[in-house]
């Protein structure tokens, strides 16, 4: 297995506030990662960083290529996305124009509509909604969105941003389902999670950021039968 | 009032009206995708209507050195930030776009000068020669701000404004001019006479609104502006560029703010310092829709026309103050409609 991501010593500032602090993680072809903990620990700072929203210090290298410094728009066009918390869906436009504006960033337009019925398929009630506007949508539809947009760019690496956030259960479920599934399609997957159980129980391998570090790190079975992560995220059983 | 001169003014209104609709949607468009309200577009507008007139009296016009000047100084300023930013692998890039091609333009415009062109061709190197200017100042003014307030984007844009009203006397010197009409045909429709020109006007303004309304409703180019219009941060994570996105709408809007200088210019008599009171009375229909809408920005500005046509027969002397007049109930109205502003929006 190829490295996919690799950051080494990452520091990310907010007005000489060290959000991120010295964070060495990597993601390897064909894995899904994921970063768990608690609220403002700079889970979505570092996913930040990584799409290059943020500006940052240390060294971030994706699939041999140093990215630290390249704009957002380059990264994406390597293939590496991001589904933010927020979605940032283009609301007032049609779903099917959110999807078709995912594939922007390809040079090789012939798969387009090859991927556009892929992801049709694998989210049905987004091809029943393709005419109306992202901005009407629900919850759940919104997210099937953002992660049918970022798949219509075919990414190698796709981050995810709190996915279940403001889901009920059964959709939750439907999401970390899809997130698995990616896998087999080859996508590797940075996933940033406060549902810790979900997270680790769909991932291979975890890294537990607290205020700014990585306090812990290991396979996501370890993890998830550690007794302090136990008590602090799992629900204490 | 009768009936007949009520209708040859409602006519005359809508002609000038479609003139400010061109402009007014310009504005829009560079608005929504850049933030920057555009000030100089009526400039813009004014500039072609000049570099016509100087083409149809043989000479050629300022706009040439104009652009080969801007053309230098944003090359320039696109080294500096390429050499900044360690990315001197774009050179090439950014030479042929900023330097070769508004030389080229200009120097094609001037080879087909020489072969005594007739009005048609005329017309197309005036818009060849004015387009590459909004997108030339976008780089050398507004890039290095782009991420300011709204408001540090319009208090640069008004100075713009100024300072190209100082190039248009440098350029063009401060006669009038008034280009010879588009067509001499006319019509009658219920008793009141058309002219070809006040008709051409509207159906220029008519195929110009159709063409951007089908480039943004079936291009992925045209969809991609709407998309940074939408959502700046969620664009870039598709990876469209909004400073491309930028150039693409300064392209476009100085398009249509050339058009409608090449439309007026036949009717009424441009000077180098013209443009300001065009393009605020679009920004004064513009705002009718919002800053956001462009049907609401063009029958804002159609509405503006009539107003102004209307008043100027009631009162030459005070048309202007009627006009813009008109923006105080309207600013009432907008912000009591919408509760967020737009520094808000942007958030």
């Amino acid at each position: 297995m190829s490295e996919m991501l690799s950051m080494t010593d990452v520091t990310v500032c907010y007005d000489n506030v060290e959000a991120v602090r010295n964070v060495s993680l990597s993601v390897e072809e064909g894995q899904i990662v994921t970063v768990i903990g608690p609220n403002g620990a700079g889970k979505t700072t570092l996913l930040m960083a990584a799409i290059g929203l943020l500006a940052s210090r240390g060294r971030m290298v994706f699939q041999g290529h140093d990215i630290g410094r390249m704009s957002v728009e380059d990264r994406v066009e390597r293939r590496l996305c991001l589904v933010p918390e927020k979605r940032e869906l283009f609301s007032d436009m049609t779903v099917a124009d959110n999807l078709l504006l995912g594939s922007y960033s390809l040079r090789d337009r012939t798969g387009v509509q090859k991927t556009l019925d892929e992801v049709y398929d694998r989210f049905p009630r987004l091809k029943e909604r393709q005419r109306q506007a992202a901005g009407t949508l629900s919850g759940g539809e919104r997210q099937m969105l953002a992660l049918g947009r970022a798949l219509m760019a075919k990414p190698k690496l796709l981050m995810l941003d709190e996915p279940s956030l403001g889901l009920a259960p059964l959709i939750v479920r439907e999401i970390f389902r899809t997130i698995a599934s990616l896998r087999d399609l080859g996508v590797s997957i940075l996933l940033v999670e406060q549902n810790a159980r979900a997270a680790l129980e769909t991932a291979d391998y975890g890294y537990v950021l607290e205020t700014g570090e990585v306090v812990q790190s290991g396979p996501a079975k370890d993890l998830i039968h550690d007794p302090r992560l136990i008590t602090a995220y799992l629900g204490g059983h | 009032m009768t009936s007949d001169i009520a209708a040859i003014l409602a006519i005359d209104g809508i002609a000038t009206g479609a003139v400010y609709a061109l402009v007014a949607i310009g504005t829009v468009l560079i608005f929504t995708v850049t933030r920057v309200i555009f000030i100089p577009f009526g400039d813009i507008a004014a500039f072609t209507a000049l570099t016509l007139a100087a083409l149809d009296a043989k000479r050629f016009p300022g706009t040439g050195a104009l652009v080969v000047i801007l053309a230098c100084l944003a090359t320039l300023i696109e080294i500096i930030s390429l050499m900044r930013s360690g990315e001197l692998r774009l050179l090439p890039r950014a030479l042929s776009f900023y330097l070769l091609l508004p030389l080229a333009v200009v120097g094609a415009a001037w080879l087909v000068m020489r072969l005594d062109p007739p009005l048609a061709v005329r017309l197309v190197l005036a818009l060849m020669l004015i387009t590459p200017i909004s997108p030339l100042l976008d780089r050398i003014v507004f890039r290095p701000i782009a991420d300011g307030t709204v408001l540090l984007l319009l208090t640069v844009s008004v100075a713009l404004h100024f300072a190209l009203v100082g190039l248009g006397l440098l350029f063009f010197g401060p006669e009038g001019v008034r280009t010879e009409p588009l067509t001499s045909l006319s019509t009658e429709f219920a008793g009141v006479l058309i002219s070809g020109q006040t008709m051409l006007i509207v159906i220029a303004a008519l195929v110009f609104s159709g063409l951007l309304y089908l480039f943004f409703d079936f291009t992925l180019v045209g969809k991609s502006l709407r998309a940074t219009a939408v959502n700046r941060t969620g664009s870039r994570l598709m990876g469209i560029r909004p400073a491309r996105a930028g150039t693409i709408a300064y392209l476009l809007g100085s398009l249509m703010a050339g058009v409608s200088g090449i439309l007026i210019a036949p009717v009424n008599t441009v000077f180098y310092d013209s443009g300001f009171l065009i393009g605020l009375k679009a920004f004064v229909g513009a705002i009718v829709g919002g800053m956001t809408s462009y049907p609401g920005a063009a029958i804002g500005a159609v509405g503006v026309g009539i107003l102004e046509s209307f008043a100027s027969f009631e009162s030459s002397a005070l048309k202007d103050v009627i006009v813009f007049s008109l923006l105080i109930p309207i600013l009432i109205w907008r912000s009591l409609a919408s509760l967020h502003s737009e520094e808000e929006i942007e958030e």
